[in-house]
């Protein structure tokens, strides 16, 4: 029990601050969806700005629809250019969803309570977003089927060999079993919201939702089993699915690609910008919706430190990429190499050694941890390193490969640009309605950490332990 | 209102008996709940159940439960997924469009492993989400334990402890006197119309 103690980092006094009680955390949480009023014109000026940018992606996708994929920029030699690049940064964007609610959960942080839900709601917009490029890439969506293992008259079937299979049913499982484990958590909190909805529409709406669930001791046993092993199901699978987007590069023969260091690069990567994205949307939604108590300072500087140790892990990445080009010998991984530090986008190479290297080093120092401005600033700079690091990853490998004679240069067009801020738009208009019309924090799990804290009140002041609680209690 | 009514137990509006269905107490303290659900598990109640915001530890062993089904359905359910997974690519590769790569073997297992893991994680997450609801009865729109007085709050900020009519020691007046000596804040007694319940 005390080596649990000690393993335990997460003092809950420090989570939940201010006079809590269960009613308190209903009305702060509940009652963001409940009370329609407490949303105010910010949130109409962020969607309606968000909805433009949503046509823009529908109207490139219409016209890419229309004319094919030669609007876009990609052509030899860079066949994967935008589409790839946003691809990979969506679906790692969306990787610290799933590291919160699930890797968190099997660690027992309990400081993922607070944030857990909207994160995995990231998740899920993120992949939607980055699951339209590589449909749209096939050039035909409309038969995107093709890419699965169906019984056909063509008598085909796909190449089982091939990292670009894996992806398919990677990413289809990940977005799947991810709005499972959303979809599982929602169901407490819709009978709260069914048991505090006032009109009868609302309670029958929110009742269809929560599909009768009362909260029996019966349910929450099966509950927390299956919630706890989907817990442990995701955690493999988010480690896999960025792995696998990595072999789609590493097993192919192309310079800078061909490497075994990608899956981990690529995985720490993933949760790197995903934890910047969750700051620059928590740190501002949390002073809007006066959330200050629930997500408190610990636990932006408890993200901070998360993405100033990935963010080592990825620099130690670059830093061993150009070792092993030297330690290979390898006239071509060593031209790659120059060609990133002196070539024609070595402004791409340079800046993101800025974002992703220098920027992040003050996150050493406390004080910054715990301003906000400055957490906002980094975390916009993280964004903007990531996704720098899958342009020089992609187009700067493929614009000059073995043969000079094929080399080029890689120009995206103005329906590239639409497709990537319209996926942007379309992640912030998502982000928006689930902010306003489903719970944004996880209600029942912050009443137990509220029990929790009141437990660790009474040991350390009246040195009164909860009675009768079996030992259930704590960090096992 | 401490007191459960004590009405003679008439006739729905259907036709059909009115039963009783339970003996229910209310607690506004997690810490409280556990107590007692030990306390009339010792009194000798079996048929018990308890409703709360939230998973209240040690409730489950207070009242004895537990119930590994949804383990194993997990269980199996992932070890289906890999076995379909792993057959689907076998039978592709190895013996409906087998496609000679670099010479190596038809049965290149080590580039099977991702979509075998994919499929069972897959599978092994609809096992235990639609075990879940399965076994708990879910979706489940109507329960007599809804006509408990303030059962909105179960989902908010009370705790209930249910004495089922079912229970061989159940009896009204006793049942409610020891729930009311557990310190309860409501004893209230709900009643049903079995053949109103249609599930």
């Amino acid at each position: 029990m005390a080596v649990q103690e000690k393993l335990n980092i997460s003092d809950p006094a420090e989570l939940l601050t201010g006079e809590q009680s269960y009613s308190s955390l209903d009305h702060e949480i509940g009652d963001i969806v409940l009370d329609q009023k407490r949303h105010q014109m910010r949130w109409w000026l962020i969607v309606g700005a968000a909805f433009l940018l949503v046509n823009v992606m529908l109207m490139s996708i219409g016209y890419l629809l229309y004319m094919g994929i030669g609007i876009w920029g990609n052509n030899q030699p860079v066949g994967w250019g935008f589409d790839i690049i946003n691809f990979v940064w969506w679906i790692g964007i969306g990787h610290a969803g799933t590291l919160i609610s699930a890797i968190l959960l099997l660690m027992r942080q309990q400081w993922r309570n607070s944030i857990n839900r909207f994160a995995e709601a990231m998740t899920l917009f993120a992949v939607m977003c980055a699951g339209l490029y590589p449909l749209l890439h096939t050039g035909r969506p409309w038969v995107a089927y093709w890419l699965f293992p169906y019984p056909n008259i063509l008598g085909m079937w796909p190449q089982f060999r091939s990292p670009l299979i894996w992806d398919v049913f990677a990413v289809s499982t990940y977005i799947t079993v991810s709005a499972l484990f959303w979809f599982v958590g929602l169901i407490p909190d819709f009978a709260t919201l069914r048991d505090r909805s006032k009109p009868m529409w609302l309670k029958k709406l929110w009742g269809i939702l929560a599909m009768g669930w009362r909260g029996s001791v019966k349910h929450w046993h099966r509950y927390e089993a299956a919630y706890l092993i989907l817990a442990g199901l995701s955690t493999p699978l988010v480690l896999s699915v960025h792995s696998i987007v990595s072999l789609d590069f590493a097993v192919s023969i192309v310079p800078g690609w061909n490497v075994t260091i990608f899956p981990p690069y690529f995985v720490a990567g993933a949760v790197f910008a995903g934890f910047a994205m969750v700051l620059t949307l928590a740190i501002p939604i949390r002073k809007w919706y006066k959330l200050e108590n629930l997500i408190t300072p610990t636990h932006l500087d408890w993200c901070a430190k998360v993405m100033l140790a990935t963010g080592t892990i990825v620099f130690y990445g670059y830093v061993m990429e150009v070792f092993y080009a030297w330690y290979s010998g390898n006239p071509y991984e060593l031209f790659l190499k120059e060609n990133r530090m002196g070539g024609p986008y070595a402004w791409a190479f340079w800046s993101l050694w800025i974002c992703n290297g220098l920027m992040i080093l003050p996150l050493w120092i406390p004080k910054v941890r715990k301003n906000l401005v400055a957490l906002m600033i980094i975390s916009q700079f993280v964004s903007v390193g990531m996704w720098l690091e899958r342009f020089v990853i992609i187009p700067m490998s493929l614009h000059r490969d073995y043969l000079p004679s094929s080399w080029g240069m890689y120009y995206p067009t103005i329906w590239d640009f639409g497709m990537f801020f319209g996926t942007i738009g379309f992640f912030v208009f998502m982000m928006f309605l689930f902010i306003r019309f489903l719970p944004m924090i996880n209600i029942f799990e912050m009443k137990d950490l509220l029990l929790r804290k009141e437990h660790d009140g009474h040991k350390n002041g009246a040195a009164h332990a909860a009675p009768a609680m079996g030992g259930g209690k704590g960090g096992e | 209102m401490a007191a459960a009514t004590h009405e003679p137990i008439g006739h729905g509006e259907g036709g059909g008996a009115i039963q009783p269905y339970a003996i229910v107490a209310e607690f506004h303290d997690a810490d409280a709940i556990v107590a007692a659900a030990a306390k009339a598990r010792d009194e000798g109640y079996r048929h018990l159940d308890a409703y709360t915001p939230f998973p209240v530890h040690g409730l489950e062993d207070a009242l004895h439960f537990s119930d590994p089904r949804i383990k194993w359905t997990i269980g199996i359910c992932g070890f289906l997924g890999a076995i379909i997974g792993f057959s689907l690519q076998f039978f592709v590769s190895a013996v409906d469009y087998p496609m000679n790569v670099g010479g190596r073997p038809m049965v290149s297992w080590p580039s099977f492993v991702p979509v075998t893991f994919e499929c069972t994680v897959l599978l092994a997450s609809f096992g235990a989400v639609i075990g879940m609801l399965a076994f708990n009865g879910l979706p489940r729109p109507h329960h007599p334990i809804f006509e408990t007085p303030r059962f909105e709050l179960a989902s908010q900020t009370s705790f209930f402890l249910a004495v089922e009519a079912t229970d061989p020691k159940f009896d009204r007046q006793a049942t409610v006197a020891f729930l009311e000596g557990l310190g309860a804040y409501k004893v209230s007694e709900v009643t049903y119309n079995p053949e109103d319940e249609v599930y």
